[in-house]
């Protein structure tokens, strides 16, 4: 962990200096904080933090909960409550990102209308819509798996003193499973904030979209996007921190 | 006998899958009667009593507990109520301190507040003789202790009917009696206990009516005097001299 970031650091020092040193065609001058047009520049850039964050975390709540109720019928005796939930994950699991995020966007609203539904859907409702329904395949196996890894003697104990199914739930397996579930979800949680990047496609003003456009007035790719990976790799190393935390956390917990 | 009758399993089959695990099974059982189950492994003996509370689904037959009929929609969560289990691998909740896992049921189950659950957790496990252990997980317990606080968390549901599915095989030897007092203590009580066992020692005590099962049937049913002086069928004979070797 430390490592890697000793390594970027080494790394966009190079460049930094490679730049700097005038040999070759470089322009850090574009984002350079010292000058004015510079520190405009990196600020109009860093700005679209505040928005992929934003999606991503309202993505990632909406995964979660989509992954959850679909994810828990998935788990039944009866086939036939079992099989739409593995339908849904089938062919979510099936479907590009890309193409997910222009049906939904352009394609929805249409949908909607028709069914007597007339709403509109922004970049930024129709980018979330998108991630939380691709990532939701993903968080129902993780939940699945987390929950199945409980012994089924669990259940049984905990109906035989008269829980209901939801309360087994609530109070014997999820706590249990949790442990297991928390980690592999938060390191989803590092796929949705990259994933996010696919929201510039459709004018969402995050991260990515604020390079591109800087990148067409400025003719500066190489510089800017250097930024833009710099900017994404903070966010993910961020999360893998306290991914690593928290598994650590779980893990002493299991062992205690 | 003709006291009342609080279970009663009526030409029981059950399948998993093309395999039929009981066959043709009729049991009734009066109130506090204590019926002790045993025959070899494979035989059935799980399957019947998770029947009786409806953890097993079954195919045909019928069966009724306290009055209340298991094939009715909404039968098994009224039966449940009644029904108390203990498992060979006790199924303690783990993340839970010894008197959490014996107030969850009474607390979220029943309503009741969390005074009057703890006080009768409290009750319980001084009963079972571990009340010290209450703020203790699971794991930091011996098997026999956890084996008691399985019974005692039943118990605290008040149940009519108590189920054992073989409670001292997952035991070391020094517990299993620690366990079985416990068990004939709730006998003595009036329980009405359905146990399967292999500990001859215990169904002599407290047994009214000794079943022995084989391959999914209920071959010989007897007073445990009577089937351990001359069991009828030769296949119960087998196995009595089989386990009474040791
Ligand atoms: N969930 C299950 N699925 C398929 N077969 C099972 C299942 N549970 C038990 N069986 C089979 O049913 C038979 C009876 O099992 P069980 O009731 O556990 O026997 P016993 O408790 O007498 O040892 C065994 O042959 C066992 O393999
Ligand atoms: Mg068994």
């Amino acid at each position: 962990m430390t490592r890697g970031v000793k390594l970027w650091a080494l790394l966009a020092g190079m460049l930094l200096l490679a730049g700097c040193s005038g040999t070759g065609n470089w322009g850090w001058y574009v984002i350079d904080p010292s000058t004015p047009q510079g520190q405009s520049n990196v600020k109009f850039l860093i700005g679209g933090f505040w928005a992929t964050i934003q999606l991503s975390l309202i993505a990632a709540a909406l995964s979660m909960t989509i992954g959850l109720l679909v994810a828990l019928p998935g788990m039944s005796a009866n086939r036939w409550i079992r099989l739409p939930s593995r339908v849904y994950i089938e062919f979510v699991r099936a479907i590009p990102l890309l193409p997910m995020l222009f049906w939904v966007f352009y394609g929805l609203p249409v949908v909607m209308r028709s069914l007597g539904f007339p709403i509109t859907i922004d970049a930024f409702w129709g980018a979330i819509i998108t991630l939380a329904i691709s990532d939701s395949a993903f968080t129902a196996e993780i939940y699945r798996s987390g929950i199945q890894s409980i012994p089924k003697g669990q259940t049984e104990a905990a109906r035989t003193v008269g829980l209901t199914y939801s309360q087994t739930m609530r109070y014997v397996v999820l706590p249990q499973a949790i442990r297991r579930i928390l980690p592999p979800l938060a390191n989803q949680f590092i796929y949705i904030v990259k994933m996010s990047a696919f929201a510039s496609v459709i004018g969402m003003q995050e991260l990515t979209r604020r390079a591109n456009e800087l990148v067409v007035t400025e003719y500066r790719p190489l510089e800017i996007y250097t930024l833009l990976i710099l900017e994404y790799l903070v966010l993910v190393l961020i999360i893998s921190f306290f991914v690593r935390w928290l598994e650590r956390k779980m893990g002493a917990d299991e062992s205690r | 006998m003709n006291a009342e009758r609080v279970i009663e399993i009526k030409s029981l089959n059950k399948f998993f899958g093309d395999f039929q695990v009981l066959t043709n099974v009729d049991l009734s059982v009066s109130l506090g009667e204590r019926i002790v189950i045993c025959g070899p492994s494979g035989s059935g003996k799980s399957t019947l009593i998770r029947c009786v509370n409806g953890l097993e689904q079954f195919e045909s037959g019928q069966i009724r507990v306290d009055g209340i009929s298991l094939n009715d929609p909404g039968g098994v969560d009224r039966v449940r109520s009644e029904v108390g289990m203990v498992f060979q691998q006790f199924n303690l909740f783990p993340h839970l301190t010894v008197l959490e896992n014996l107030t969850l049921g009474p607390m979220k189950a029943r309503g009741l507040s969390r005074k009057a659950a703890d006080a009768l957790a409290m009750q319980l496990l001084e009963r079972v003789r571990i009340p010290e252990q209450a703020h203790k997980r699971p794991r930091d317990l011996s098997g026999g202790q956890q084996q008691r606080v399985a019974i005692a968390r039943s118990l605290c549901m008040k149940p009519k009917i108590m189920l054992f599915d073989e409670p001292t095989s997952a035991l070391d030897p020094e517990m299993i009696s620690e366990v079985l007092d416990v068990m004939v203590e709730l006998a003595e009580d009036g329980m009405t206990m359905l146990v399967v066992t292999h500990e001859m020692g215990f169904a002599r005590k407290v047994a009214d009516r000794m079943v022995f099962m084989d391959g999914g049937e209920i071959v010989e049913t007897g007073t445990p005097s009577a089937v351990f002086e001359a069991p009828k069928s030769q296949r119960f004979k087998d196995f009595l001299d089989k386990i009474l070797q040791h």
